[in-house]
């Protein structure tokens, strides 16, 4: 009887189309709600250093008197102490996820 | 006609005069067994996904002993408590392991608000049980990959992970991580659960619900899955006791202890009872892990069924100054978190004790005594997080 089951399972799914996407053939669709990566917003930041002090791994690196943000996307791990952090709103989490990279570069905002 | 092989030639390992004797061990005419071999077994293993390894004496097929070691892969999180503050640690608790990940923030974040006497908001709460749960399904239909990879049987693997691959897309569309949620804070949650969000969340569980059922159908009665775990590693009530097991190890052999009967989170408004099994084989450990992918489900229904509305997170000030024990129950059994603080932001010590630190002894009490090719299946049925264990 339970022969019959993985039967039915492997039939099944022989006929259904496939769960699995072809990526990179196909761009991964992010859901929505998901964490992705930082998105600056220029305007409204004062320098105020706050986020880079609270950031746990030290991803991002807020330079006051350049007026400067730079962040290394590879030690980012999005968890949003930064967003949360920040007094005015000029940080948030994009649902599209990082691309891979070959250098370490630190990306400046 | 081939000659038999004997002793002597395995013992001298002329292999040119093997391969020219007959295969089948019944027509050699010494009789005496082949003598006591170490094989190492791991730390790099097809079936393994994380490094442990064993020497194991063999005689002929039979296993006489496993030695084991472990601490290929210790990172020090335990000495960070001092480099990181008490907020901050969330997220390397988090990452203690890769696969139970929500958990160990839970426990933490419990344990700091238990010292800091937080009232955290009940829909906090509920959301918690709900992650953790989601947490439960997802490694629950990982091992049960494992275990059919480990019995060889390929399709179900896959078949197990394409499930999977549906709670996690649950977990990201509701927390925004995959396996580390983040979602968990001192104090309550990140994020909220929208109510149509909730809505999807139970069409789509009830479809996940469907086809589990498939899938555990197979595992619990397909007869190629049964010839390799009936019976294999049977570990009787009173061993699982005095070994000190935890989680599916400990409640397939008939004892009904769950760290959730202790009520943390919102299970003490929930109603649930632990899964048990008194064969304590292979097999029941397999079946106590299928049963909970549904008791899980359950549990989901019954939490956002009674949801309250209100607040996600409550404000915390002030820095934690005391010594306590938390315990809550993962997928793999019971973790215990001992943190101790000095009223500083950095905690002076903190200590995990794994589940899968608990159920190694238990390990290497089934493993002596069974089949060298029964020694994988054995290794997963504890479910080994390694990761976890070394820290």
């Amino acid at each position: 009887m339970a022969y019959f089951q993985m039967s039915k399972l492997a039939l099944k799914w022989v006929l259904a189309k496939p769960a699995t996407s072809r990526y990179p053939f196909e761009p991964r669709r992010a859901l929505p709600g998901s964490r992705g990566t930082l998105v600056f917003s220029k305007d409204t930041c004062v320098y105020c250093t706050v986020c880079a002090k609270k950031c746990p791994t030290g991803a991002l690196v807020v330079n006051r008197a350049h007026k400067k943000r730079t962040i290394d996307r590879l030690l980012c791990i999005t968890c949003g102490y930064c967003v949360e952090a920040c007094p005015k709103k000029s940080l948030s989490l994009g649902t599209p996820h990082a691309t891979p990279a070959v250098t370490k570069d630190r990306e400046s905002y | 006609m081939l000659p038999a092989y004997t002793v002597e030639m395995v013992k001298a390992g002329n292999m040119p005069a093997l391969r020219a004797c007959r295969e089948t061990s019944a027509l050699v005419t010494d009789t005496s067994p082949m003598p006591r071999t170490i094989i190492p077994f791991g730390p790099q293993h097809p079936v393994l996904p994380e490094p442990v390894h064993l020497d194991l004496v063999v005689e002929d097929e039979k296993v006489l002993e496993a030695r084991p070691s472990i601490g290929f892969i210790h990172r020090g999180l335990e000495k960070l408590v001092e480099k990181k503050d008490y907020v901050e640690f969330v997220y390397i608790a988090e990452r203690i392991c890769g696969i139970c990940s929500f958990i160990h923030g839970q426990t933490y974040c419990q344990a700091i608000e238990t010292i800091m006497n937080i009232a955290v908001p009940p829909r906090a709460l509920y959301l918690r049980t709900v992650w953790g749960e989601l947490s439960r399904i997802h490694s629950h239909l990982l091992w049960l990959g494992l275990m059919a990879d480990a019995v060889g049987f390929e399709s179900l693997f896959m078949h197990s992970w394409r499930v999977r691959e549906r709670v996690l897309n649950i977990i990201e569309a509701t927390t925004g991580g995959r396996v580390i949620f983040g979602s968990c804070k001192i104090g309550g949650v990140r994020r909220d659960i929208a109510a149509d969000a909730i809505k999807q969340l139970l069409v789509d569980l009830k479809k996940i619900e469907q086809d589990t059922r498939d899938i555990t159908n197979v595992f619990l009665n397909d007869s190629s899955v049964k010839d390799r775990l009936c019976g294999v590693g049977v570990l009787s009530r009173q061993d699982a006791y005095d070994l000190g097991c935890v989680g599916p190890v400990l409640r397939a052999s008939g004892v009904a202890q769950d760290m959730r009967q202790l009520g943390y989170a919102a299970f003490k408004d929930l109603d649930f009872a632990p899964i048990t099994r008194t064969e304590g084989d292979s097999y029941a450990r397999c079946a106590v892990r299928c049963q909970e992918l549904f008791q899980s489900m359950e549990i989901i229904r019954q939490a956002l069924a009674k949801i309250p509305e209100g607040e996600i997170a409550v404000k915390v000030t002030g820095n934690p100054n005391g010594e306590v024990l938390a315990r809550t129950e993962q997928p793999r059994g019971e973790v215990a978190y001992c943190l101790k603080a000095n009223g500083s932001k950095n905690l002076q010590r903190f200590r995990v004790r794994t589940p899968t630190f608990a159920n190694l002894p238990a390990m290497l009490k089934m493993l002596p005594g069974c089949d060298l090719a029964d020694v994988p299946v054995l290794v997963l049925t504890i479910d080994p997080c390694i990761s976890c264990t070394e820290r």
